[in-house]
């Protein structure tokens, strides 16, 4: 059972193989180079870490058609681990976002052996559970001070070289963690273990029928999946020099789902596209006298009822040559 | 004997009445959420909110019309259920025919909405309830102090919980509902409108988190969050419990509820994370879940 | 009910359910192309034909319980297409799936008693228990754990007590024994003789020979032919040709 995705393998980027995908990567990562000289930096990086965060989400749903809900374990987990080994043990920023990953990995391989025991809501259930249990963790645990956070994180020297306190420097920073994050991402999804994911997506009877042992890929991907977060999260630790409560509330968890159905599920871009959106319109509202978590549940509620391609997945679907249509998947078994 | 395990009886059972109570709630939603899966195959996210909207009716019934406690226990699941009644003709409905990890995705969406829309309204503080004065008061039990409210509260729940399943198990009604669960188009085929049965089902099973609503508003104070956290704990409820059984939703719930007074008594650190851990334990053991059936 | 009018031939007697050009559609997959067939109040009529014919496909169409259908279903001067599916059984139609639909999570007695009334003069649960004797004392017993026989003969018998005159049997000797098909038949026919008009989808063609009137022939979702009952002897190679056996 999974949502309705589309086949990235072809319609990922669109124009798979041909110069002008080579033209868009180009024009994009200029845009990137250059972005921070238009627009805030701190605001810029806000926007790559949950793109970061979005795009590691998306491997599960999009690629492997698992739905965790308790993704903001690892992100706002590995936030805290970050934080502290740099705040409290002196640890360089690499280090730290080292720790941060390899700390969210391990949560991932623990939430992932429990979770895919069952399938399809089930599975969404018990990651939202655990996920839980991580945030009461870290409201009572003493080294992530409850309510407080954890505050005033120093950026460090990346390498002992860069000052990460610059605002520049700490941009292209986080450009380049999650430029690898998601170079590592499309080589996953355009590798062999990508494939498998795709057969279990679409058939996990089939794929067990073919001899994968579908577990170990499912659990694969949510390690990797997790880690990633958890870099996405550490990042974000060192960019704001803060690890709140807020990271790991199931809201959080809410809120990389909509990114990733609004930019498009299982689109390569779509995660980019969806983050951006919420954190710009996260940014908006906070200036107006709007509530905030109506709008984003306003949204949901929209995509889910007639936008379930998302942005970047209906882009593909009306672009010429593309891809065929294909309506929704109905739903098995009644 | 003054001492239980080291443990002073007045605080050892005041600690299990408060599970009870806890799990008196956990069995009201988890059977709700039990009914409404059973039949729409949708997890419903918007419970917790749902819950909060009936301890809210509750409020403003008091505040703005002067209807007190018992009024309220009739009049606000009779909201909250056709609120769920309108949402599923207008919503959910449209997404049968699409995977069911959609209907999740759309009552999280309107469980943001509700919270959002009362935090914006009435702040983050609780508003107290006032315990009617019918149960005002409590008795001594000799071994503990029983507060009236609370044991109203637990039997109540367990009174609409028991009904429920003799609804659902034993009527001809609750054997439309099963069947339907089953096999939606045969039951279809033999004259009965589903549609109609799967509206009612969701507005029932909503409709029993507002009556846990009211019930609690006077425990906790009626918040717009009283509901987001407990929800993630009844999931994990429904999780250890397995969706397949009414009874075992009934009987997960309370004793969930029990043993986490349990660990506030031993152990209080743990007592947020038990009911999690516990699942943990279950799924490595029976991935089903207690009473479910592997499908 | 009717009472017991008994027709072997085509051309007489009140055309009680009229197909006429039914398409039928599983979401984009065209399974029914113009299918016509005419049942007359109190015939046992089969339809033969391979798998994947559109035998089942015409049965759900009839009750509305498939995607999209096209042309005209009339029953008893009602036209089906376009009404909701529930209130198509209530004007007495009964329904007896494929696979028997027995319900696991309802005891034997609640599976009984689930279909509603929809007419007068409906089969007593005394007079289902005669009918069928396995089923008496068995009532507090999980529906699924009977016997397939039993529980064929339980699919058949909660129709009869909702006084549909019209019952559509979709392969009732499927995966059963000798034995439990022939009391299966001697119960078709005691319903014929009770007056029940009934529709039936049937790969054992032998068992259909002993109770029906005619026999419609399907192939790749259309009817090919009918050959009445008494022609069958002449028409045995044609048939054999048909069904591939």
């Amino acid at each position: 059972m999974s949502l309705q995705t589309r086949d990235t393998l072809h319609e990922g980027l669109a124009m798979r193989g041909g110069s002008p995908r080579v033209l868009l990567t180009g024009a994009l990562l200029l845009l990137a180079v250059l972005a921070p000289y238009a627009l805030y930096p701190v605001f810029l990086m806000k926007v790559l870490c949950f793109a970061l965060f979005a795009c590691a989400f998306n491997l599960l749903i999009g690629f492997a058609g698992l739905l965790s809900f308790g993704h903001a374990a690892f992100f706002g987990g590995a936030a805290y681990v970050a934080a502290h080994v740099v705040k409290e043990w002196g640890w360089a920023p690499e280090a730290g976002l080292l720790a941060a990953t390899a700390a969210a990995g391990a949560m991932g391989l623990v939430f992932g052996l429990l979770a895919i025991r069952r399938q399809g809501i089930y599975f969404a259930m018990i990651t939202l559970a655990l996920s839980q249990m991580i945030f009461f963790l870290a409201l009572q645990l003493p080294f992530t001070h409850g309510e407080d956070g954890i505050q005033a994180v120093p950026r460090g020297h990346l390498f002992g070289l860069f000052d990460l306190s610059q605002p520049l420097t700490m941009y292209y920073t986080v450009l380049a963690i999650f430029l690898g994050g998601f170079a590592l991402i499309w080589r996953a999804v355009h590798s062999p273990f990508g494939q498998v994911l795709k057969a279990i997506r679409e058939n996990e009877p089939r794929a067990v029928s073919l001899g994968y042992r579908t577990e170990r890929y499912k659990l694969l991907a949510f390690v990797l999946s997790a880690s990633l977060a958890g870099l996405a999260g550490g990042t974000k630790a060192l960019v704001f020099q803060l690890a709140s409560l807020t990271d790991v509330t199931w809201q959080m968890s809410g809120e990389v789902v909509l990114m990733t159905l609004l930019g498009g599920m299982g689109t390569l871009l779509g995660p980019v596209v969806g983050a951006a959106l919420v954190v710009t319109l996260e940014s908006y509202l906070a200036s107006t006298s709007l509530p905030v978590p109506v709008v984003i549940g306003a949204i949901f509620v929209v995509c889910v009822l007639l936008f379930r391609r998302g942005i970047v997945g209906e882009l593909l679907h009306r672009l010429p040559g593309t891809g065929r249509p294909r309506a929704d998947r109905p739903r098995t078994g009644s | 004997m003054s001492q239980l395990l080291g443990i002073p009886p007045q605080a050892l059972f005041g600690q299990l009445l408060l599970g009870l109570i806890n799990g008196s709630f956990y069995a009201l939603l988890s059977l709700g959420l039990a009914v409404i899966f059973g039949m729409l195959n949708v997890v419903n996210m918007a419970h917790g909110a749902l819950y909060m909207v009936g301890a809210f009716v509750a409020w403003l019934l008091l505040t703005y019309a002067g209807v007190g406690y018992w009024g309220a226990l009739v009049l606000a699941p009779l909201a909250v259920g056709l609120v769920g009644l309108a949402l599923e003709r207008t919503l959910l409905r449209r997404l049968y025919k699409v995977d069911h990890l959609y209907g999740l995705l759309l009552t999280f969406g309107l469980a943001l909405i509700f919270e959002g829309a009362f935090r914006h309204h009435y702040g983050v503080s609780g508003q107290p309830y006032p315990i009617p004065d019918l149960l005002k008061g409590g008795t001594n039990l000799g071994f503990m102090y029983l507060p009236t409210y609370r044991g109203w509260v637990v039997a109540a729940s367990l009174l609409v919980c028991l009904g429920t399943w003799f609804a659902i198990e034993r009527t001809k009604l609750g054997a439309y509902l099963r069947a339907a669960t089953e096999n939606p188009t045969l039951v279809q085929a033999f004259g009965i409108n589903v549609p109609v049965m799967v509206s009612l089902t969701y507005g029932f099973g909503v409709a029993l988190a507002g009556l846990a609503g009211v019930l609690a508003a006077p425990i906790y104070q009626v918040s717009p969050m009283m509901g987001s956290n407990l929800i993630i704990v009844v999931f994990a409820v429904v999780v250890i419990g397995g969706m397949g059984s009414i009874l075992g939703a009934i009987v997960t719930g309370l004793g969930l509820g029990l043993l986490e007074g349990l660990t506030k008594v031993f152990y209080p650190e743990a007592s947020n994370i038990v009911v999690f851990v516990i699942m943990a334990v279950v799924l490595m053991v029976k991935p089903a879940g207690l009473f479910g059936r592997e499908r | 009910m009717p009472d017991g009018m008994r027709k072997t031939t085509a051309g007489t007697g009140t055309a009680m359910l009229d197909i006429t050009d039914l398409h039928g559609f599983y979401g984009e997959s065209h399974v029914l192309h113009g299918v016509n067939i005419d049942v007359r109040q109190g015939e046992v009529v089969t339809l033969l034909g391979r798998n994947g014919a559109g035998k089942t496909s015409t049965m759900r169409a009839i009750m509305g319980i498939m995607g999209k259908r096209t042309g005209s279903i009339r029953f008893q001067g009602h036209e089906l297409i376009g009404m909701a599916p529930h209130r198509i059984p209530r004007l007495g139609i009964g329904y007896v799936p494929e696979e028997r639909g027995i319900f696991s999570s309802l005891s034997v007695d609640e599976n009984l008693a689930l279909p509603p009334v929809v007419k007068e003069g409906g089969m007593t649960v005394p007079q289902i228990h005669a009918l069928f004797p396995n089923l008496k004392g068995r009532g507090a017993t999980q529906g699924t754990r009977l016997s397939g026989g039993e529980q064929q003969m339980l699919a058949i018998g909660r129709i009869l007590r909702t006084g549909a005159g019209l019952i559509l049997l979709d392969e009732p000797t499927e995966g059963l024994a000798p034995v439990i098909i022939e009391q299966i038949g001697v119960a078709v026919r005691a319903l014929k003789q009770r007056g029940f008009t009934i529709l039936l989808v049937e790969q054992n063609f032998r068992f259909a020979a002993t109770i029906a009137d005619r026999h419609y022939v399907m192939e790749e979702g259309h009817v090919v032919d009918m050959i009445p009952n008494d022609q069958l002897h002449a028409n045995m190679d044609k048939l054999h040709t048909y069904l591939g056996v």
